[in-house]
């Protein structure tokens, strides 16, 4: 299990692309809003809780086909089915993985984002935890995306199409910590409503993710 | 006589043969009887005038597009722990049912809601909600376009419905959760069932009838042509392999 | 720990191949399978590893002692040989590579990234992955694949030196080994009869 943890953040690491590919969308996306809303502060402040959220989240649904379709190709999937680790276990290495190269990475990068969007001094905290709370749920959600549609040529489109609909529920708690931070609000029941969802994610998605992966494999 | 020997496919479509005609004959009547009943002998509406009466393809369609993916997930369950290929099937012949009755619904709330709260589209959670729902059919249809292999897609599918509706049922909360933090309070409700008349509630049932025997319908005259479908493969490749 | 396939039917694509298939196979015993392309070598060795669900029959024996090895490798272009091979061997609970490393002539091949050698180096680095996997039955897809006649030598002497520390090998390949050792189970007459055991046979 650590074994395949660490070769998986070494080969993001070293082939590239794992850590910069959802920063630098992410980097995209936030720095391109102004040009599409326009400069004025007051507006740039008041959406850029939500901004900073949805970018996350594109950023991280973008890097969603690499979790499992590479090791597919290559054969390594097979031959950890046949290994001595649960396919659960792999999965959620796989989601883990995956939040460490691009999850957790977005998380430290938002609140220098926040700058570009003057994003509210009280929403700084506010929106670097409910990305750190949110972030794994996307990833493990996303693991499931991915198993789904591991076997399929071109996959990554429908995957787009499947993961979605998933993300709303996370999308939607997580945005609103962040913009009630920014107001001022409190922020407890969207937070552990969100909370609840990434445990809930965490706990029980992985067995969906590798009774689907099973289903792929023979 | 046990319920499960209509999983096997040559007696599903020789029952649903036999009762097809029936149901045809049945939904075509109570839906024309709804709707002529709704649209011409009711009254206006106070408030609302004679928009209102476009309750009579709303509200049944609605309620189909919820109920298709309830039978989805029924279906799917029971391929499963059972292993019925007719299920899986049915499952599949309903999903675009239920996504153009989810269309249905959202369009004539279009139109209902553009001379009533000025707007084609709010973002109330009862519409951000079927948004959703059309989203799962979309990627649940898709998701079977996608795989080859006829019992993988079915396992494959039948996963996403049920994990699907677990995610439908919390994006219902969440987008509730949200919409209340935006409006205070539903502004913009649909909730009519609860002032309804029963100058308008006879015929709505009609309808509601109508559309239930309409959805039936159509699923066994969309699974029947799935078996056949299957079965032609299934000779094909045997045709291929002798 | 005997390996014990019984009445085996497989299917590919919804349609059944093989059927009746049975043979054991004891510690110190290779069995090679032959028959044409298409037969389901492919599909019956993923079986007995266990990736595919069997249509009828029973495989006993293979839970947790199988050495899978197919027509890829699951070999990392950005990982070197050494730590694809590290890898490999702390999935399954060892760490001894060294071994490996001789028995397949990679030791000066050792820092090297995977990416960068031959189609037949990496051959064999995936054949290597066997040995640190410490597994007793290996089941060999086409193992020789783009491997020179030296390498299909130093194969066949790992497959024996295997075979001699009490492990066995189920491997389908065309060409000779040099195993005299090793029985042949030709899987001509277990093709399945069209009609049996069609998957969708309830569509029929």
């Amino acid at each position: 299990m650590k074994a395949l943890l660490v070769r998986d953040l070494m080969l993001a690491i070293r082939a590239g692309g794992g850590f910069g590919l959802g920063l630098s969308f992410f980097l995209i996306v936030t720095v391109l809003v102004p040009f599409g809303v326009g400069p004025q502060t007051e507006l740039l402040s008041r959406i850029a809780p939500g901004i900073l959220w949805i970018g996350a989240l594109l950023a991280c649904l973008l890097s969603l086909d690499r979790i499992l379709a590479l090791d597919w190709e290559d054969g390594s999937l097979d031959l950890l089915a046949t290994a001595p680790l649960p396919m659960e276990g792999i999965v959620s290495i796989k989601a883990l993985a995956h939040w460490i190269t691009t999850g957790l990475p977005l998380v430290l990068a938002a609140p220098v984002l926040g700058v570009l969007l003057s994003l509210p001094i009280p929403a700084y905290q506010w929106v670097v935890i409910s990305l750190a709370v949110g972030t794994p749920a996307l990833s493990v959600i996303g693991t499931f995306g991915a198993a789904l549609t591991v076997g399929i040529k071109r996959g990554g489109l429908l995957m787009s199409l499947l993961v979605l609909p998933l993300y709303v529920p996370t999308l939607i708690f997580g945005a609103e910590v962040a913009r009630r931070g920014a107001e001022g609000l409190t922020v407890q029941a969207p937070l552990l409503l969100l909370a609840g969802i990434s445990f809930g994610v965490i706990a029980l998605l992985p067995f969906a993710s590798a009774a689907v992966l099973r289903i792929n494999l023979r | 006589m046990s319920f499960w020997e209509y999983a096997n496919p040559v007696k599903f479509i020789r029952t649903t043969d036999k009762v097809l005609p029936w149901v045809w004959a049945l939904t075509g009547i109570s839906l024309v009887t709804g709707l002529v009943w709704g649209f011409f002998f009711t009254p206006d509406d106070f408030r609302q005038g004679s928009t209102v009466k476009i309750i009579y393809i709303h509200v049944p369609s609605a309620l189909m597009a919820i109920n298709a993916w309830l039978m989805m997930l029924v279906a799917s369950l029971i391929w499963i722990v059972r292993r019925h290929h007719v299920s899986a099937l049915a499952a599949r012949a309903a999903a675009p049912v239920g996504a153009v009755m989810t269309l249905i619904a959202l369009a004539t709330g279009a139109f209902w809601g553009q001379p009533m709260w000025g707007t084609w589209w709010a973002w109330d959670p009862r519409l951000t909600s079927f948004l959703i729902l059309f989203l799962f059919y979309l990627g649940y249809m898709a998701l079977w376009e996608a795989i080859e292999n006829d019992d993988t897609a079915a396992d494959l599918t039948s996963i996403l419905c049920l994990v699907g509706s677990v995610f439908a049922i919390l994006s219902r909360y969440a987008v509730n959760f949200w919409n209340q933090g935006l409006h205070q309070g539903a502004t913009l409700s649909l909730d009519k069932e609860e002032n309804i008349s029963d100058v308008f509630w006879f015929p709505l049932l009609v309808c509601i009838a109508g559309f239930v025997l309409l959805f039936i319908a159509l699923v066994f005259l969309r699974t029947q042509t799935e078996i056949r479908a299957r079965r032609t493969r299934a000779l094909l490749a045997r045709e291929g392999q002798a | 720990m005997k390996l014990s396939v019984r009445d085996l039917a497989v299917t590919r694509g919804g349609l059944a191949i093989l059927e009746g298939v049975s043979f054991d196979l004891a510690p110190g015993e290779a069995l090679v399978l032959r028959g044409p392309n298409g037969i389901g070598k492919t599909t019956l060795l993923r079986s007995v590893a266990g990736l595919q669900p069997p249509e009828t029959g029973s495989v006993t024996g293979a839970e947790d002692q199988i050495a899978y090895a197919a027509h890829s490798d699951g070999l990392k272009a950005m990982l070197s040989v050494t730590e694809n091979l590290r890898f490999w061997a702390s999935v399954f609970g060892l760490s001894e590579i060294d071994a490996a490393l001789v028995a397949f002539d990679l030791t000066s091949l050792r820092n090297r990234m995977a990416g960068t050698l031959s189609a037949g180096q990496k051959r064999r680095l995936g054949l290597a992955r066997l040995v640190v996997t410490g597994r007793p039955i290996w089941v060999l897809d086409e193992p020789t694949v783009s491997l020179d006649v030296a390498s299909v030598a130093l194969f066949a002497e790992a497959v024996r030196g295997h075979l001699k520390s009490g492990g066995s090998a189920l491997m389908a390949t065309h060409i000779d080994l040099g195993l005299t050792e090793a029985r042949v189970l030709d899987l001509t007459p277990f093709r399945a009869k069209p009609r049996t055991r069609q998957m969708d046979e309830a569509f029929l």
